[in-house]
Parts: structure tokens; sequence; C-alpha cells
């Protein structure tokens, strides 16, 4: 019955949606103009080709400022949905767990360095190559998974590794605020690009984009690693001992 | 088949759409609106192609160059980090729905407990 009802309204509003996108222009023939005015103004203006870490880092940087805020916030909840409550014991790594096979840790072990150090590369030349902030914060989470998956004990809040996390998490969150707030303070517009531009293509140019790049990597990172660690801990407290 | 990338946008939303509506499982639930929202990824991208533009990053290729609009790519960017954000947030959700009701069936969820 439910179903019914479902494939009956989504066929209308279906419907409707296909009238809709037959008035768009046609696939293949952009209508401008704010792709084009951006490509002709930002390497003069901002000193760097990469269009879319200037869209996003620079002239639309309050919608990611908003986005940062709302990234900030699901994880904040998460944290505090996923936390461990005093009724339920933490998980102890018990010894009837699976132990990594010695394939697995060797290959997480081979793994870290060289994907830390792509991450890093990806964030910290978003001004000048596709990535940046969010792409490259996902790849340094995920190495922080693979030590997380290869390592033989999972006891993450042990270690305090989940302060950490929550505590790079916030520092990057922090970082893109005081961003904004500096560019206001020091030429009285918020989130203006008030650093020096540089040579365009050197890795010091674009002024403040490459540091919102990092700022942003530092809290995808966090946030990532953060999320996955909280479910991993649910995922031990299921087991019952 | 100028319409064909937006046709796909349109099927994924209501083929997603459909799915949580019907779905008896949270964890399919979130799935089905990751599905939904991955419409917006193929509308914004697809509005924003120019035939035989390049991607909007002047690194090897001269400014003169006809680029792709990076404005909606930079739309979908936010996209994605919101839409990966809100699916933690729900299974999270999720978890602690089976934690207080020993179910992930939405429509067992609606006994109150006092």
């Amino acid at each position: 019955m439910r179903s019914f009802v479902a494939l009956a309204a989504l066929g209308v509003l279906g419907a409707v949606l296909v009238v809709a996108v037959t008035g768009l222009e046609p696939f293949g023939h952009y209508p401008g103009p704010y792709g084009d005015v951006l490509a002709k103004v930002v390497p003069d203006e901002r000193h760097t080709g990469q269009l879319v870490a200037a869209t996003v880092f620079d002239y639309r940087a309050f919608d990611t400022l908003g986005e940062e805020m709302i990234l900030f916030a699901a994880v904040c909840g998460c944290a505090a949905l996923l936390r461990v409550l005093r009724s339920e014991h933490a998980g102890e790594g018990a010894p009837g767990r699976p132990v990594p096979s010695f394939a697995a840790r060797a290959m997480a072990a081979a793994l870290v360095g060289p994907v830390t150090v792509l991450g890093v590369y990806v964030i910290v030349h978003g001004h000048l190559t596709p990535g940046g902030g969010f792409s490259g914060g996902v790849v340094v989470a995920g190495a922080l998974l693979l030590a997380y998956a290869g390592g033989q004990g999972l006891r993450l809040r042990r270690v305090g590794s989940i302060t950490l996390l929550e505590g790079t998490e916030a520092l990057g969150a922090a970082g893109f605020l005081a961003l904004a707030l500096a560019g206001l303070i020091a030429a009285g517009t918020l989130l203006k690009n008030f650093l020096a531009l540089g040579t365009s293509g050197m890795l010091l140019s674009a002024g403040t984009i490459p540091v919102g790049n990092v700022a942003v990597g530092l809290e995808v990172a966090g946030a990532v690693a953060l999320v996955f660690a909280e479910f991993l801990e649910q995922a031990l407290l299921e087991d019952p001992e | 088949m100028s319409l064909l990338a937006y046709l796909v946008a349109v099927w994924l939303f209501v083929v997603g759409i459909y799915g949580v509506v019907t779905s008896r499982h949270l964890v399919h639930l979130v799935m089905c609106l990751s599905v939904a929202q991955a419409s917006t990824y193929v509308l914004l991208l697809g509005i924003g192609y120019r035939k035989g533009g390049q991607a909007p990053i002047f690194g090897d290729i001269p400014t003169s160059t006809p680029v792709v609009d990076p404005v909606v790519q930079a739309l979908a960017l936010t996209d994605v980090v919101v839409g990966a954000t809100v699916s933690a947030l729900l299974l999270a959700l999720a978890v602690q729905a089976h934690k207080r009701f020993g179910s992930v069936d939405p429509d067992e969820l609606n006994a109150l407990r006092g």
C-alpha cells in the first residue's frame, strides 16, 4: 500500500521535474556568466589558476565558513550521540577479538607514511592543482584509519586519541574562523584575502587561499577520523562480553 | 540526448526518495537518502558543463582556454561534505535507535516509551 502511494506521488514529482529540466539550457551549452567572469578575473586578481579553490576559499568563502560550521556541529552531534554511557562499559579489546593478519598489518604499516604524505601534499597544493583541504583531509584521515586497522589494540579512548582528534577538528574550525576574522581586522572586510598574493604557481601564493586549505584540511581529517573512531567504539561495545 | 544528464539527476532523486519512503531498515534509509542527494551532484555538474571545456584549473593550460564552470564545482564540493556529515549524524541516530528500541525498522520506532 505504502509503495503504491509512493509510486503514484513520485511519478507525479518525477514528471514535473522532467518538464522542469527540459527548460534548462541543453547539456554542454553553459549559459554563464559567473564561471566565465571568474575565469577572466581570478588569475590576475588572486594569482592562482585554481578557480575552484579561489571560489571556495575566497570569492564564496562565506559559504565555506557556514559549511565548516555545519561540519563541526554535525560531528559534535555524532560525538554526543555515540558517547559511551556510564551504564555501558567500554570495550576492553577482548582477547577473543580477531587480530589483523600479518599481511594486513604489514600493508597498513607500509602505507601509513606514503598516504599521510599524499594527503598533506594534496592539502598544501590545493591552490595549484586539483584537491585541497577537503579531499586532502579525507586522505589524511584515511592514513589514521589505516593505523587503527593495522594496529593490534583498538582501545582508542585509552591512548587519548579521541581527545587528540577532537582537538584537531576544533583547531581546524577555529583556524578558519580566525582567518575570517583576521580579514576583518587587517583589511576591514570579513574573509578578505589580506595576505601577499605572491607569484602565481608558487607554493606560497594566492594569499589566504592555502591558509584556508590547511585549516579545512585539519578540520576534515579530525572530523572523519573522529566519526570513524566513535563508530568503532560502538562496535566494540556491542560485543557481548 | 542533450537532456540525458538532467534525466539521470531526476531519476536518482526519485528513486532515492522512493527508497526512503519504503525503507524497512534505518541504515538502508540513510543510503537511499545518499542516492537522492547524489542527484544534486549530477545536476550541478551537468549545468556547469561546457562542450570541450577543460577543468577550471589554469596550471598547464593557457588562461584563454574555455573551462567548465568552477562555481557549480565549488557548490558540489560543499554538497559532498554536508552530505557526508548528514549521513554520519543519521547513522549515529540509527545506532541510538537500535539501542533504545532494539530494532532498526522505522515502523517499529513509533511506540512511545515513558
